[in-house]
């Protein structure tokens, strides 16, 4: 399963780096390697921290996007705008968009996990209460800053608001990519114990996990993870619920030593594949998250009825 | 083996829970030795599971302290201490979809953290023929009866190989015949492997048949501590349960009559 995975997203890489490539090599493959390195890279992050938001929260249905980390990056931007003005924003640069989105949003994720986390008996429901309230407020704030802008500085706005691979700094992808990978392997080294995980608090603590040290790491590996990714190309957590759940369908198994790998190919495969329809299909004429979240929808929905048919 | 306290046993000593003003177990100490079948009876509300799951360390004290084998166990290492002793809580809800080979293979992480070898393999069998789940073990457990649930949780508990096992209330879902066969079973493990096994039992025929040891709970203090012959007595239920009740002896087992 991992290797056909694996073989389908190579060979969509292939293809998107070679497709109607005319002349221009040297040109063309640095411009589209970046591309797919940034897909790659935010694929492998989105999918690795929603499959562990899930297991943490007992729910397959959450992604780690319910805690408001998208509107959190709507906001700072808008706000951003609103109080500098867009040449603010142009003057600070793609580096310093990315620096101050980057620790707004870590420091407050953060701040929000430690701070309701800390006490013995606390769940990480409270978390999840308090991140939905403060992700309405936040995108209420934004909707009426975005209001009171002039039509200029909105439009330069909106081009930050939807998530795009086009204009991805080298310099923050090397970055992005090291972080990313770090805090994968992390996950990864605790696969058997995030499987306990999923027998809930109790079983696992009488089966010697510590729960409350465990959910801590992992809330900060996730907060991390959708940050970094979130800061690099914009609002993406949207394709996590799709590929978690592909993954455990097509893994057959809880086991995080399967579903980890197997929803990070999966995310790689659907980002890649959905930009060439993007690219070569629709000339660009739409959004990515359209594609991927109606495409991939009616994939996950024929397999869900498939297996509903089978039983 | 750890232990600075000699003998082998469970203790407590001013066990203190507290929600706000609410008092459920006050100031109780008690010592268990090991090696005993030992039920624990109370009417609802007595707090029966809050002891089971205190001295489990799954709910932290208002106060007091309980030691596993002269181990404090709020400061025991937790991968430590989940290889001397065992729960299995009441409600068992499982968010995951998984066989009941899989969930008893569960049992041996405190031991093979998730490295599964011959010995847990062996262990995960050892376990699933003592109760009877071997024709199951490939089944799924939401496919399975609540009894058979039950003794798959118990075949996990059991796979931990834990000196002691606690058991919420195990007779829970189980007909006449599976309960008494529990009950057995529960005796073959202290008798053939020298476990402590401490239940909570809602039954109080159940804990006076079957125990070498039974503990009486009222608002959370013991009432009286002791073999069956000197705590099911009239008296003793009297002040437990708040009812008059008629103790019938029968083929050497005292056993109470509560429809009288």
């Amino acid at each position: 399963m991992l290797a056909a995975l694996a073989l389908v997203a190579v060979g969509l890489i292939a293809a998107y780096l070679t497709i109607g490539v005319q002349g221009g090599w040297d040109f063309v493959l640095p411009f589209r390697g970046r591309r797919v390195g940034a897909m790659v890279v935010v694929g492998a992050a989105v999918a690795a921290a929603t499959v562990a938001f899930q297991t943490l929260t007992s729910n397959r249905i959450l992604t780690p996007s319910i805690m408001g980390f998208d509107a959190l990056f709507q906001a700072i931007a808008t706000v951003t705008v609103f109080a500098f003005g867009q040449a603010a924003m142009l003057r600070l640069g793609t580096i310093g968009n990315f620096a101050i989105s980057l620790a707004v949003m870590l420091g407050a994720s953060l701040a929000l996990f430690w701070s309701l986390l800390g006490g013995a008996r606390r769940s990480l429901h409270l978390v999840l209460l308090v991140g939905v309230v403060l992700g309405t407020m936040l995108r209420s704030l934004t909707l009426m800053l975005q209001r009171l802008l002039d039509p200029d500085a909105f439009l330069v706005l909106q081009g930050r608001l939807f998530a795009s691979f086009s204009g991805v700094n080298p310099t923050l992808l090397w970055v992005s990519a090291a972080v990313v990978c770090g805090a994968v392997t992390v996950l990864f080294a605790l696969r058997r114990r995030l499987d306990v995980m999923t027998l809930g608090r109790e079983t696992a603590t009488a089966l010697g996990v510590g729960y409350r040290a465990t959910t801590l790491l992992v809330v900060t590996l996730v907060a991390i993870l959708i940050s970094t990714a979130t800061a690099l190309v914009g609002p993406i957590t949207f394709f996590g619920l799709l590929v978690a759940n592909l993954a455990y369908h097509l893994a057959r198994t809880h086991r995080h030593a399967w579903t980890l790998p197997i929803a990070a190919l999966l995310a790689v495969v659907v980002l890649v594949g959905g930009q060439i329809i993007l690219e070569h299909g629709f000339g660009q004429r739409t959004l990515l998250s359209v594609i991927v979240e109606f495409l991939g929808g009616i994939v996950f929905l024929t397999l869900l009825i498939a297996e509903g048919r089978r039983r | 083996m750890s232990g600075m306290s000699g003998a082998a046993c469970i203790e407590t000593r001013e066990l203190l829970k507290r929600y706000g003003q609410t008092v459920v177990i006050d100031g109780l100490s008690l010592r268990i030795p090991a090696g005993q079948v030992v039920s624990i009876i109370g009417a609802n509300g007595a707090g029966k599971s809050t002891l089971l799951t205190m001295i489990a360390r799954l709910l932290p004290a208002s106060g007091g302290t309980v030691w596993i084998d002269g181990a404090d166990v709020s400061s025991a290492k937790p991968d430590a201490l989940a290889r001397r002793l065992g729960i299995l809580r009441q409600d068992n809800h499982l968010a995951v979809r998984l066989t009941v080979r899989e969930l008893v293979t569960f049992g041996r992480y405190p031991h093979s953290k998730g490295r599964t070898t011959a010995e847990d393999v062996a262990a995960v069998d050892d376990a699933l023929r003592f109760l009877d789940l071997e024709p199951l073990a490939g089944r799924y457990l939401d496919e399975l009866s609540g009894g058979q649930r039950q003794r798959a949780f118990v075949a996990m508990v059991l796979a931990q190989d834990t000196e002691y096992i606690l058991l919420d209330e195990p007779l829970n879902n189980l007909d006449l015949a599976r309960a008494s066969s529990m009950m057995g079973l529960i005796r073959r493990l202290a008798r053939e492997r020298g476990k402590t096994v401490i239940s909570v039992l809602h039954d109080v025929n159940f804990a006076s048949a079957w125990s070498d040891s039974i503990i009486a709970l009222r608002a959370g203090r013991v009432v009286a501590q002791g073999p069956p012959a000197s705590v099911i007595t009239a008296e003793v239920l009297r002040e437990v349960y708040g009812t008059e009740v008629a103790i019938v002896e029968s083929g050497g087992q005292r056993l109470v009559d509560y429809f009288t």
